[in-house]
């Protein structure tokens, strides 16, 4: 197999054509002075491209991520980004980025909502030819009449795809999340595409104060040889071979080889959990573990309920949080040490389905501890006064059904 | 064995026979390869799953005897018969969904040009009608409207034929098929006209009778889309199996479907920017000869 020789590709300590000094990648997580920057959620994708050494975008105008994706452009103009492009649907769009990835770039696009759901045919195709694209998820509602407002729906249709999918609370977890979300898809042990997921508008188009590395350090470019599979550019030839060929026999061999490969994409987003856990500092973060009453969620229901332990800590009950930051892998075990001393688990959501109650109803024992909700849908908002409402509305009925069953 | 095609000592005693006769006889950086290497040189193709006597597999081994540039060419596919042959091909190939082969393209092609800005890399796109014409129509007109850099060669068989044999958008009109139960009720879609209106600097529509002709037009198509622009390629296989033909009659369909007036009768669109790249081509070439035989004489 090929090794990454080329000369033009600058390597750590080298500076690239903009004049970025290529670091180490736990060197410029960690180590490097952050500043603050004031930044829309829009302008922190593009900072974080800025950074990530990107050798192909491509955009495609839809609400909420229009602006992100425009943005990139203007970092393509000014010479951040190898090559950019607009698409003509989104479904197009997935495939460019999949050439590409099959050609060996390091290759980044937005979508969101109804885009998501055009696109779908390719998220499980990424995953299965094990191509580390990095899509950022700017959710919006799914449903028709047509809305372009805010509502996490769309996560649920993405979880079985295959792709590690990152839940992003603010604008500092979404510039985070998207640079190291290249340094753990790109090991080649995952090898996998990976899902940035924020909330549209809310975190798009909101302002916020976001701890930036210097603007002057670039991510390591991305190296196609160190991956699991081959590389698609005729480098060392001859070779027969496809990706990905057909295995269309009516046999139990090609019926165990897809239950195979299928098993094989799952332990890949779990072996991402090695690379995962220490860059984001656990799978989940936890405040106030052992209350009786906790609230689980990921994106930015956690802000709206750690609003609402405020509250709730006002009024002297205790209240406590488990944020999830990666909806896949899932942090089950985590959870389910979590979640071991409380006896009601609210799961604040912003989509009609309580999908998130769902996955934690199936993953952690006494489930009947579970509450799916409060949630709200269609782009309502969820004040952190509904949700101590809400919970307290609850409690009180769970009480007086005790009180009446003994 | 050229520069490129190397083989690592170590590994000589372990390769399949198959793999050291590409390296050894295989036609990779041959100036000249073509058809007329059959029989004397390891072909890049190799055994194929298709039905005895299918003109896919004799348009297919025309293709690779004359793609120019092999060594360094990678191929796009889509779903269909032709994805049974693929990974019997000596080049980098790839198969991901049903008719996005030209946006597959469209990555792979500007990724290469992203990585390998002083190398020449190739993209050709080969697919069966339906993906181009019906389920990835967007993507193929998109390509060429973008005026992107690549091949796009269409096998049409006027059907879907992997599928056993339903209407196409290809299809000639009043043909009876399934899902035409009554006969196709609209004429065969004109893509090669829409080819040239969409940005198509080079368009030929063929079918793989005459091995010679095929060869020109591979070499002069890909050539175009490498320096000029995007270029189309709609040649005539047809299944045997579903219009009722015998192995043996594969060639004689072609011939016939080929003959003046008829479908696939030989026709060209070269723009203008092409034919003088061409020129320029034959004048270097000229050049050469006359060189060579001054330096001879």
């Amino acid at each position: 197999m090929a090794t990454e020789t080329n000369s033009r590709v600058p390597k750590i300590g080298q500076r690239n054509k903009k004049g970025q000094l290529i670091t180490d990648p736990n060197e410029m997580f960690f180590l490097s002075p952050r500043t603050p920057s004031f930044l829309t959620g829009s302008e922190v994708i593009r900072e974080a491209i800025r950074r990530a050494s990107v050798d192909f975008s491509v955009a495609y105008p839809i609400t909420p991520q229009s602006e992100a994706s425009s943005l990139v452009g203007e970092l393509f103009a000014e010479g951040y980004v190898g090559d950019y492009m607009r698409g003509e649907s989104e479904f197009a769009v997935m495939g460019q980025c999949a050439g590409a990835a099959f050609g060996g770039a390091r290759v980044f696009t937005t979508t969101a909502g109804p885009g998501t759901l055009r696109a779908f045919e390719n998220f499980p195709m990424w995953a299965g030819s094990r191509l580390p694209i990095q899509v950022v998820f700017t959710v919006r509602g799914v449903n028709s009449p047509l809305t372009i407002q805010p509502d996490t729906l769309e996560i649920a249709f993405m979880l079985e795809t295959g792709m590690l999918l990152w839940h992003a609370e603010t604008a500092q977890d979404l510039f985070d999340f998207m640079l190291k979300g290249y340094y753990v898809a790109e090991q080649p042990e995952v090898h996998l595409p990976i899902g940035v997921i924020c909330d549209g508008f809310f975190v798009t188009h909101t302002k916020d104060m976001v701890m930036m590395t210097p603007e002057d350090l670039a991510l390591p470019h991305y190296d196609p040889y160190r991956s699991p599979v081959v590389c698609m550019d005729m480098e060392v030839p001859p070779v027969r071979m496809m990706r990905d060929p057909f295995v269309m026999k009516s046999n139990y061999i090609s019926y165990m080889t897809h239950a195979s490969w299928q098993l094989e994409i799952r332990a890949a987003i779990e072996r991402s959990r090695k690379h995962t856990i220490p860059i984001l500092d656990g799978l989940i973060e936890v405040e106030n573990p052992d209350a009786e009453i906790l609230m689980v969620a990921s994106g930015t229901a956690v802000s709206q309920a750690r609003e609402a332990v405020r509250l709730f800590r006002d009024k002297g009950v205790k209240v406590g949080i488990v944020k999830i930051k990666t909806l896949r892998p899932f942090p089950t075990e985590e959870l389910r040490k979590a979640t071991e001393h409380a006896k009601h688990i609210f799961v604040p959501e912003f989509n009609v389905a309580g999908w998130l109650a769902r996955e934690i109803k199936s993953t952690i024992d006494r489930n009947g501890r579970v509450i799916a909700g409060p949630h709200v849908a269609g782009g309502m908002t969820m004040p952190p006064e509904i949700i101590v409402e809400e919970i307290e509305k609850h409690l009180a009925h769970r009480r007086n059904k005790e009180l009446v069953h003994g | 064995m050229g520069k490129k095609i190397q083989i690592n000592k170590e590994f000589v005693d372990i390769m399949p026979q198959d793999y050291l006769d590409l390296v050894e006889n295989g036609t990779f950086e041959s100036p000249n390869r073509g058809w007329k290497d059959f029989g004397t040189a390891t072909e890049l193709i190799a055994e194929h799953s298709l039905c005895a006597g299918c003109p896919e597999s004799i348009a297919f081994r025309h293709i690779m005897a004359s793609i120019p540039n092999p060594e360094d060419t990678v191929m796009v596919g889509s779903t269909g018969c032709t994805s049974l042959v693929f990974p019997m091909i000596a080049v980098h190939n790839i198969h991901s969904l049903f008719g996005n082969q030209n946006a597959i393209a469209t990555g792979l092609k500007r990724a290469l040009a992203v990585r390998f800005p002083d190398k020449v890399k190739d993209v050709i796109v080969l697919a069966g009608d339906g993906a181009t014409v019906d389920i990835g129509l967007d993507m193929t007109l998109q390509s060429w409207f973008r005026k992107e850099r690549f091949t796009t060669i269409c096998f049409d068989n006027e059907l879907y034929a992997n599928t056993g044999g339903q209407e196409s958008g290809l299809m000639q009109k009043g043909f009876l098929a399934k899902m035409a139960p009554v006969g196709k009720k609209f004429e065969k879609v004109r893509l090669p006209e829409i080819a040239r209106e969409s940005g198509c600097d080079y368009v030929a529509i063929m079918t793989a009778s005459k091995p010679s002709l095929v060869e020109k037009v591979i070499k002069q198509a890909v050539l175009i889309a490498r320096e000029v622009g995007p270029t189309y390629i709609q040649i005539y296989t047809p299944c045997i199996l579903e219009i009722g033909k015998q192995s043996m009659e594969g060639l004689q369909e072609m011939r016939t479907s080929e003959a003046p007036g008829e479908r696939f009768k030989f026709r060209e669109f070269i723009s203008p920017e092409a034919q003088s790249f061409l020129d320029g081509l034959a004048e270097k070439k000229k050049a050469e000869k006359l060189a060579a035989t001054g330096a001879t004489s």
